[in-house]
């Protein structure tokens, strides 16, 4: 569900563990109504970073709801009251039907049941201020570049990030450089065409080729349970060696046993997928080797090693006041960091806190 | 719970089609109704057969790429809902669905349930867009937006360009689509340089690219998964006979 439904929405869990009651039959001060309780200032708006290991506490505990226990109560009961059912509808209409169409469960009379979930990777591709990246000529925009989300999101940022690349950057700089670079005309027998063809080509016959016993899927499951436990809400320097040292384990299985039918020649989807699973190998090491790096909490990276005694993220500026722009040396190499500091001239970062 | 599909089969745009039958074993009623059929796709991969091609993206029932017939309704039985926000729990076991891709003249089969449906995207591109300077942010209150014009342009900037409404209709007319694009724009003072030359492009485009003409039926309405009212059509209308008549 949307972050924003938090502007309204109450969250809570029973106060008890395997409370089983349903919501409804919960007298308020039975409910543990966690962020306004630990968070007073700010309650249920804390950054989403704070509120997902919030809820991933409580349920960690044992006061999940729901079957599954992995669940916390978004409710609107004292909204409705309070603004009526035609201001809800108004500003939440969508997505109230969305939620009753995937659960079949109507959010006016019960609470909405959420966890967080994994939605976007932080970070993106390394661009310079004019949001060109590394190969001369091709620009990043939008979320795909690293620029203006670090190590945490806030609501609406790929909006935001469509609008100002795409409205004030781009505009200026990519005219710019149309206008100021000589291009010549490039044919498909050009050496560095026929070699990336080739590449492509002898990719797709080796996904082909390995007829092995496994799905694109099931790999793509696999991989993301495990980046989820160890690279997830919380990350601790032990779980993220376990994940550096099983990715590439599991790389080398797909690459043996991964079974894509059909062929290369026409429209084909698991072949597609078995491409991209293929990067998110790639991509699913680099973002654990940076999170190990990485001995701070910061934002949405939270080591479990570094929180303050009330278990809030521990920042360390001294040492971390950088951007982690990792370069890509080949498949199954070593990456390469490279540190960008971060200079902060008017506003400093400092320990966040929600009381 | 188990059902039986028919799903259409085709390899490509110029191979024939068929029908043929799978069954989709325990399958649980929370599931949606792509999981379902990855739950399906997964027998197929594992029994050696190549997996049913169907076109997804967001899982969220907002980006457009989902759809196909079930039993002859474009995105199944539920209203206002796209396959990927439609539930197994609104099928009983042992439901018999007929899995079919749009069909209409302007959008070829790719392979089994997907179709090419870039004849929408040149729809947009002769038409769908404003002229606007970038590059500085505009004064915020030097345009003002009457709000019920805010709320019918948000309205009808809900379409997602699924093409239910071309595959429900028995013209295969994409008259709802372009409707909704033309007032989407057409409603707000921003769109208003282009309003005439927008109306006349993307009509023309629209018949350019072989979708039928609208005679009022009302199907697309009925299985819009975002409710697009017809009366973008009439809006659509009104604009390209007044732009045919006066305009520049």
């Amino acid at each position: 569900m949307s972050e924003s439904l938090r502007n309204d929405g109450r969250i809570w869990v029973p106060k008890r563990k395997g409370d089983t009651r349903a919501p409804g039959e919960i007298p308020v001060d039975e409910r543990d109504y966690f962020l306004e309780r630990k968070y007073p200032a700010f309650g249920n708006l804390v950054p989403r970073d704070v509120a997902s290991r919030n809820a991933k506490a409580v349920c960690d505990e044992g006061r999940g709801v729901g079957p599954s226990g992995y669940g916390v109560y978004l409710d609107f009961r004292s909204a409705l009251q309070r603004l009526g059912r035609a201001v809800i509808d108004e500003r939440y209409g969508n997505l109230f039907e969305m939620y009753a169409d995937i659960t079949g469960e109507d959010p006016y009379t019960a609470p909405m049941r959420i966890y967080p979930a994994s939605h976007y990777t932080m970070g993106g591709l390394w661009v310079d201020y004019n949001l060109m990246s590394t190969v001369p000529g091709l620009y990043v925009i939008g979320e795909a570049n690293f620029s203006d989300h670090g190590a945490n999101r806030l609501g609406a940022s790929a909006l935001m990030q469509g609008l100002a690349d795409g409205y004030f950057i781009l505009p200026n700089t990519i005219g710019d450089y149309l206008a100021t670079t000589q291009f010549e005309k490039i044919e498909t027998t050009h050496a560095a065409f026929r070699s990336v063809e080739a590449e492509v080509a002898a990719n797709t016959r080796r996904l082909l080729e390995i007829q092995g016993t496994r799905s694109v899927d099931s790999f793509h499951r696999e991989l993301g349970k495990l980046v989820w436990e160890h690279c997830g809400m919380g990350r601790t320097a032990e779980g993220l060696k376990q994940a550096l040292a099983k990715i590439p384990e599991l790389r080398e299985q797909y690459w043996k046993d991964v079974r894509v039918l059909g062929d290369g020649d026409e429209f084909n989807q698991s072949l597609e997928k078995a491409g991209r699973v293929g990067d998110f190998f790639e991509l699913a090491e680099l973002m654990c080797r940076d999170a190990l790096e990485r001995n701070e909490s910061c934002g949405g990276h939270f080591r479990e090693e570094c929180q303050t005694p009330e278990g809030e993220a521990l920042r360390n500026d001294a040492e971390y006041s950088y951007v982690s722009a990792w370069e890509f040396r080949g498949a199954g190499n070593a990456p390469a960091l490279n540190k960008e500091p971060l200079e902060f001239e008017y506003v400093h970062p400092s320990q966040r806190s929600y009381k | 719970m188990n059902l039986i599909l028919h799903v259409w089969r085709q390899k490509n745009a110029d191979a024939p089609g068929r029908m043929v039958r799978y069954e989709a074993r325990d399958i649980n009623p929370h599931m949606s109704f792509l999981e379902m059929l990855d739950v399906v796709n997964q027998g197929l991969i594992d029994k050696g057969e190549e997996p049913i091609a169907y076109d997804h993206d967001c899982h969220e029932g907002i980006c457009g790429m989902c759809g196909f017939m079930i039993n002859g309704v474009a995105h199944g039985p539920e209203r206002g809902t796209t396959v990927c926000q439609l539930h197994m729990r609104h099928f009983k076991d042992g439901d018999e669905l007929y899995l079919e891709p749009w069909r209409s003249r302007a959008f070829p089969v790719i392979k089994d349930l997907a179709v090419d449906r870039s004849a929408f995207d040149r729809i947009i591109a002769a038409g769908g867009y404003i002229s606007v300077r970038t590059g500085n942010a505009p004064e915020a209150g030097s345009i003002l937006v009457p709000k019920e014009k805010a709320e019918l342009s948000m309205d009808a900037a809900a379409c997602i360009g699924c093409g239910a409404c071309v595959a429900m209709c028995p013209n295969g007319s994409a008259a709802l689509f372009t409707g909704a694009k033309i007032s989407h724009l057409g409603l707000l003072p921003q769109g208003q340089p282009e309003r005439d030359r927008r109306a006349i492009a993307m009509v023309v485009q629209m018949t350019k690219e072989g979708f039928g003409h609208c005679t009022n039926v009302g199907e697309c309405e009925a299985v819009c998964p975002k409710r697009i009212k017809i009366e973008v059509i009439a809006r659509m209308h009104r604009d390209y006979l007044r732009a045919a008549l006066v305009g520049d």
